[in-house]
């Protein structure tokens, strides 16, 4: 008895901690946010206490249909136009001289030490009508007229791969470093030239990566909002504004809390992949 | 080359490597004949692997050539060179079966799927890994992965197989077994072998020919017999068994033999074509260095026996002489020690010293040591 009650002090011990943050902070404004999704939005922006499957079924409605669709597609482009810059970078900086290594691994950090609002202005000061780049394409008289180039889509997603790139580069440096380099050159001595050692060797050997950079960078591109507000003028509505809308200006809480779950669910769904994958990587 | 009717497969002519200002190849010239097991043999850091490395196109040599069957390969691609290479480490392509590990350099070639799929079981009969090929090298032994390995260089008929220390990472009864069937499957296919290894004992037993390399230098190349029984040099002599080694002069020229003096004694040796004060190192194999308490012609070698050590079959004694260097005799187990601490006669059998000329900087060596003992007449020693 007092050995057993010992053992279970001592579990309490270690993870009780652990258990008590994530049940403050984690699970039980989950479990007020899934509530909220059941109540009906009062007039003055609260929520009154009768239930209701309303703000479940106002998902299907076609408009914001379009908005996750919208956003599902932003975040593909993103991923994808990250994975092609950030392969080439990730290659290099995995193949760089040791002493190099650390410093460029920094130099890919060190954007991310800034508040990314600050950086976001960065852009719009490089990008606007009377910005930086159209002032020196005037000036140097390769333009008559000021470019648009913010808030534009285009603008969105330059904002989102930049914003993003560490997530995809992050992964596929660790997946390109641990390859075998002696692979390569067997792979080379048994005949391959070097676009089929990249092929059959390289690429599906560093597919965990791509896959893990992939996922690492698509989940938060769902829910980004500021870049599209900051950068894209708020013209196209992605999940991220929607939802901050419904929480700050329509003041419909419910709705908002709502679309937050699909997003949670969405997430979900593909860390569940990722840590699927994940472990057949552990297999290998 | 003596015999002109071996075709030369792999020459290597003048060739230099340095990594960082540091050369690890120096002026080498080698040639690999048609079908022979060479082995190139050193401590590590000899240059053997960059050699082998080069012929592979891994690496490019900073100065002179490499001829692979007659066509010099500079700036060749490893792809685009006609040898194959067994590493070490296996290198196999963990995403990929047995059968897709084999077949990946006959895919490169373009070869039939059915070409494919009879050379690739009937090399992995050869290996002995039959009924293997949907295996992934993760559930496969060291053992196991490194006949793939070799299956998977050997299918693509190379001319020349390059194998760098294959068998390094397998346990000792496993790498003796893997020896016997490496120099089965060479004499079988007749496909030209070229090993590395810093194991003397696998080169003796695997080789043809052994290539010994010393920072950056081959020392000597030969049957396992020569340069077991002949060195060349006194690093060959070291490396290669046990050795002992007496530095000397020649003193006396007769007609059929020199008198040399060392630090600790002198002895006749039955040799010619030296000139007096010439400097030699005398090496003799502990198995070839006798003991008695008698005198023996020809020989006024002194020492004292300092330690007997058992080695199961063969006693090795341990005898000191006069200046302090211990020389190593082995005798059979069963024949009767002397006890520690006798004074006895060293000889050997005539025919079993091994004389070479020392190099000019142990001429300096010595000369050096004469002049701090110049002016003492009658020198003791000698």
């Amino acid at each position: 008895m007092i050995r057993s009650f010992k053992k279970h002090m001592g579990a309490w011990g270690t993870v009780g901690p652990t258990v008590i943050w994530l049940g403050i902070f984690l699970f039980l404004p989950l479990v007020y946010v899934i509530l909220i999704t059941f109540l009906t939005k009062n007039a003055y922006g609260g929520v009154d206490f009768s239930f209701t499957l309303e703000n479940y079924r106002n998902l299907f409605k076609s408009e914001y249909i379009k908005v996750f669709w919208d956003s599902i597609v932003l975040s593909l482009e993103t991923t994808v136009i990250c994975l092609l810059v950030g392969y080439p970078f990730a290659y290099i900086l995995a193949n760089a001289p040791r002493r190099w290594k650390n410093f460029l691994v920094l130099l890919l950090m060190l954007p991310f030490w800034t508040n990314s609002l600050i950086r976001t202005y960065g852009w719009n000061t490089l990008l606007r009508t009377e910005g930086i780049i159209n002032h020196f394409l005037l000036g140097v008289g390769v333009i008559k007229s000021p470019l648009e180039m913010l808030y534009t889509d285009q603008a969105v997603l330059l904002g989102m791969v930049y914003a993003l790139l560490p997530f995809t580069v992050l992964p596929l440096y660790t997946s390109i470093e641990k390859l075998d380099k002696s692979l390569l050159e067997a792979g080379s001595d048994l005949g391959a030239s070097r676009a089929h050692v990249f092929t059959r060797i390289v690429l599906p050997l560093t597919m965990p990566g791509i896959f893990a950079g992939s996922i690492q960078t698509f989940i938060p591109s769902l829910g980004f909002f500021f870049i599209s507000d900051m950068m894209g003028g708020a013209k196209t509505m992605y999940i991220g504004n929607l939802i901050k809308n419904q929480f700050l200006s329509a003041r419909n809480w419910p709705f908002g809390a709502a679309l937050s779950i699909v997003l949670i669910i969405i997430t979900l769904i593909l860390m569940r992949l990722y840590t699927k994958v994940g472990s057949l990587e552990d297999m290998a | 080359m003596a015999n002109g009717e071996e075709r030369v497969i792999v020459r290597l002519t003048n060739v230099d490597k340095s990594f960082d200002n540091e050369k690890v190849v120096k002026k080498l010239n080698l040639d690999v004949k048609e079908g022979e097991f060479l082995t190139m043999l050193g401590p590590s850091g000899c240059g053997k692997t960059t050699t082998l490395r080069m012929i592979a196109g891994f690496e490019q040599p900073d100065e002179g050539e490499i001829l692979l069957g007659g066509v010099n390969v500079e700036g060749k691609k490893p792809n685009e060179r006609d040898v194959n290479t067994v590493f070490q480490n296996y290198a196999l392509f963990p995403h990929m079966n047995v059968f897709d590990n084999v077949a990946f350099g006959l895919v490169e070639k373009k070869v039939k799927k059915e070409e494919i799929h009879t050379r690739v079981l009937e090399m992995l009969k050869l290996v002995k890994l039959d009924g293997m090929e949907k295996r992934m090298p993760s559930q496969m032994s060291g053992g196991q992965k490194q006949r793939v390995g070799i299956a998977r260089a050997l299918v693509n008929r190379p001319k020349v197989l390059l194998l760098d220390e294959p068998l390094g990472a397998l346990d000792l009864k496993l790498r003796k077994q893997m020896q016997g069937e490496l120099k089965h499957l060479q004499r079988r296919l007749g496909i030209t072998f070229l090993y590395v290894t810093h194991d003397q004992e696998e080169a003796l037993t695997m080789s043809d020919r052994i290539a010994i390399m010393n920072s950056g230098i081959l020392e000597q190349v030969g049957t396992p017999e020569e340069v077991y029984n002949q060195p060349q040099t006194k690093f060959v002599a070291d490396f290669i068994g046990e050795s002992n080694i007496l530095e000397g002069y020649v003193e006396h020229v007769y007609e059929d033999a020199i008198g040399v003096t060392m630090e600790s004694g002198k002895a006749r040796i039955p040799e010619t074509g030296y000139e007096s004060e010439e400097m030699v190192y005398l090496c003799v194999r502990p198995e070839n260095l006798k003991l008695d308490t008698k005198p023996h012609e020809g020989f006024s070698l002194r020492g004292r026996v300092r330690e007997h050590i058992f080695v199961g079959s063969i006693n090795k004694t341990m005898v000191e002489l006069p200046n302090g260097q211990m020389l190593k005799a082995e005798t059979p187990a069963e024949d009767e020690l002397m006890p520690v601490g006798t004074p006895v006669n060293i000889y050997w059998n005539p025919g079993k010293v091994v004389v070479m000329r020392t190099k000019e900087e142990m001429i300096y060596n010595i000369i050096e040591r004469s002049v701090q003992i110049e002016g003492m007449p009658n020198d003791p020693i000698f």
